[in-house]
């Protein structure tokens, strides 16, 4: 390749007497398995370009050599905090591309899973970003209470990360006995013990004279931008895909969006809070509502693979947002060409939008709030 | 350079067979494009909350922007390439939604198009070129330098087309081509 399209840190770069570049990261904690440039003048940030790919694993080539079944433990790699949602769009496009009818039993199993996974996952993040806040609270108290949520998975499916329990068909196994008196009990515990992080950590002053008024992204932009997940709703725009396109059992249950109108680093962190405290909501409910008993898997014969030349494009909420799976199948045992659509990297472009004009210091809590995972966004 | 000779056996793209009993909100949506473009653009399928539409680079452009100001999409969720050696074209395919119109909220535009593919690309240098779309959705910039590093696809009038995830030694063919073999594979 020629010069001009090397990535900005082998360009050459003029020099200015005011300005000064600055890279964070890779190897910088504050950044992530990311590099991020930034110009400075004095303290406040006057250009920044994200340099990411540096965990890129290739996640889209490895899928066109495996079958659809093999592909299910790689494709989870990128987040394995919540590779359950992961999952779930490339599940669900491949039982379209089938044409495989879903139990409604493995239905509620995976939303289930998949609400667990959106807090486990969203813990973590918590945890980071309480520390690149200087708030080591902020890091103990989610990491631990974590736990809870990853005793429940590990029964559900005997891994604490990366469980590779969602199948084309259903789920991989039925939900272990007495499985629904232990989740409720933990998930209880689990609400009233985060309901405490609003004292804690949301009217902390450390919190919020680092967070408010940071990093404002308007309802117009954010719509531009094209963020997705807790970015947007940060933002005033309500869109929630478990309401606006119900996947399997989504459409049953009363599932409420969380929208704010600041669109600070405070409301973009405040926002996962609460959709986690909607997630044990939701979980309680799908408890309720799953039939006891009944098939969660359907057999498959082996080696599945489509009927012709076909595309499909599902997505689904997942703790970083809407999460795209375009499969193209051309009607062999592999996919044809097969392309995940992240939130992260989504939110990436507005990086460098909303650190124009911020102080330098600034940049991890705006970095963090825009709830960015590198891993992801790099495939 | 790793080449592949299994790559021909890899079939010619042909379109689905349209469903006979087709979902009328989407039904709706496409027809207002046919009846803007006519013949430049086909629709390769409509089904429930996504409308497949292949048009020509040419008219790439203005088709994007009719989807902007007239049907209200405001958004691209994903661009994604797909290599038909076969057709010896590299598809690029947009999904377009739409946030700030609440009915459009759970359906999708597929917009693809195709440019030339080249059997030893020079990325940048040769004939793989489209237009941008990111002066109609700005939402595109990253995902259009995506497609240009893993495809060799260069977009026209793209401000920055520079590398975005290759390692900055990348000497070798735009990697998810699919004469790009993994090794060992």
């Amino acid at each position: 390749m020629t010069n001009e399209f090397l990535p900005p840190g082998l360009a050459l770069q003029k020099a200015d007497e005011r300005i000064m570049t600055l890279n964070v990261g890779p190897q910088h904690p504050g950044s992530g398995h990311m590099r991020i440039i930034v110009q400075i003048d004095g303290d406040y940030i006057v250009a920044c370009d994200p340099d990411p790919g540096y965990v890129h694993r290739g996640e889209e080539k490895m899928a066109e050599y495996r079958n659809y079944i093999t592909n299910i433990p790689h494709l989870e790699r990128p987040v394995i905090h919540d590779s359950c949602n992961v999952l779930y769009p490339y599940v669900l496009g491949v039982e379209e591309l089938l044409g495989i009818e879903v139990p409604e039993r493995a239905k509620y199993v995976r939303v289930i899973c998949s609400e667990l996974n959106r807090c486990i996952y969203t813990m973590y993040w918590l945890a980071i970003y309480g520390i690149f806040l200087g708030h080591s609270t902020m890091f103990m108290w989610p990491a631990g209470d974590r736990e809870l949520l990853i005793d429940l998975m590990e029964k559900i499916s005997g891994a604490r990360v990366t469980h590779a329990h969602f199948v084309p068909g259903g789920v991989r196994n039925d939900l272990p006995p007495n499985f629904e008196e232990v989740c409720l009990r933990q998930v209880n515990y689990f609400e009233k013990r985060i309901r405490e992080y609003a004292a804690v950590f949301y009217d902390n002053p450390i919190l919020i004279s680092r967070t408010q008024d940071t990093g404002v992204l308007s309802r117009e932009d954010a719509i531009r931008l094209g963020v997705t997940g807790s970015v947007l709703r940060a933002s005033g725009v309500d869109y929630d895909l478990r309401k606006k396109e119900p996947y399997d059992v989504y459409e049953e249950l009363d599932v409420h969006s969380n929208v704010m109108k600041e669109g600070d680093s405070y409301a973009r962190s405040k926002i996962p809070w609460l959709d986690m405290l909607e997630s044990c909501n939701i979980i309680k409910q799908a408890l309720e509502k799953m039939p006891k008993s009944g098939s969660v898997r359907v057999k498959l014969k082996p080696n599945p693979k489509g009927k012709g030349f076909d595309s499909v494009y599902k997505r689904v909420e997942s703790g970083r947002g809407s999460l795209g799976c375009h499969i193209v199948s051309d009607g062999k045992v592999e996919p044809y060409r097969l392309k995940l659509s992240v939130g992260s990297f989504r939110n990436l472009i507005a990086l460098p939008y909303l650190l124009k004009g911020e102080k330098l210091g600034n940049m991890p809590s705006v970095y963090w709030s825009l709830n960015y995972w590198p891993v992801e966004a790099d495939r | 350079m790793l080449k592949k000779n299994h790559a021909e056996e890899k079939p010619v793209a042909k379109p689905v067979a349209k469903p006979v009993e087709l979902p009328a909100f989407e039904k709706n949506i496409s027809d207002k494009i046919v009846e803007k473009f006519g013949d430049k653009i086909v629709v390769s399928f409509v089904k429930e909350n996504r409308v497949g539409i292949n048009v020509d680079k040419e008219n790439v452009h203005d088709v994007a922007k009719f989807i902007r100001d007239e049907l209200n999409y405001d958004h691209v969720e994903s661009v994604s390439g797909v290599d038909y050696p076969q057709d010896k074209e590299i598809e690029v395919v947009y999904h377009i939604g739409s946030y700030s119109d609440p009915s459009l909220a759970s359906q999708l535009i597929v917009l693809a198009t195709r440019a030339v593919r080249e059997e030893n690309p020079i990325p940048g240098k040769d004939a793989t070129k489209l237009p941008t779309l990111r002066d109609i959705f700005y939402s595109v910039e990253f995902h259009e330098r995506e497609v240009f590093e893993m495809f060799g696809v260069y977009f026209t009038g793209h401000p920055d087309n520079r590398r975005l995830l290759l390692p900055e030694d990348w000497a070798d063919l735009p990697p998810l081509r699919k004469d790009f073999a993994i090794k060992g594979r």
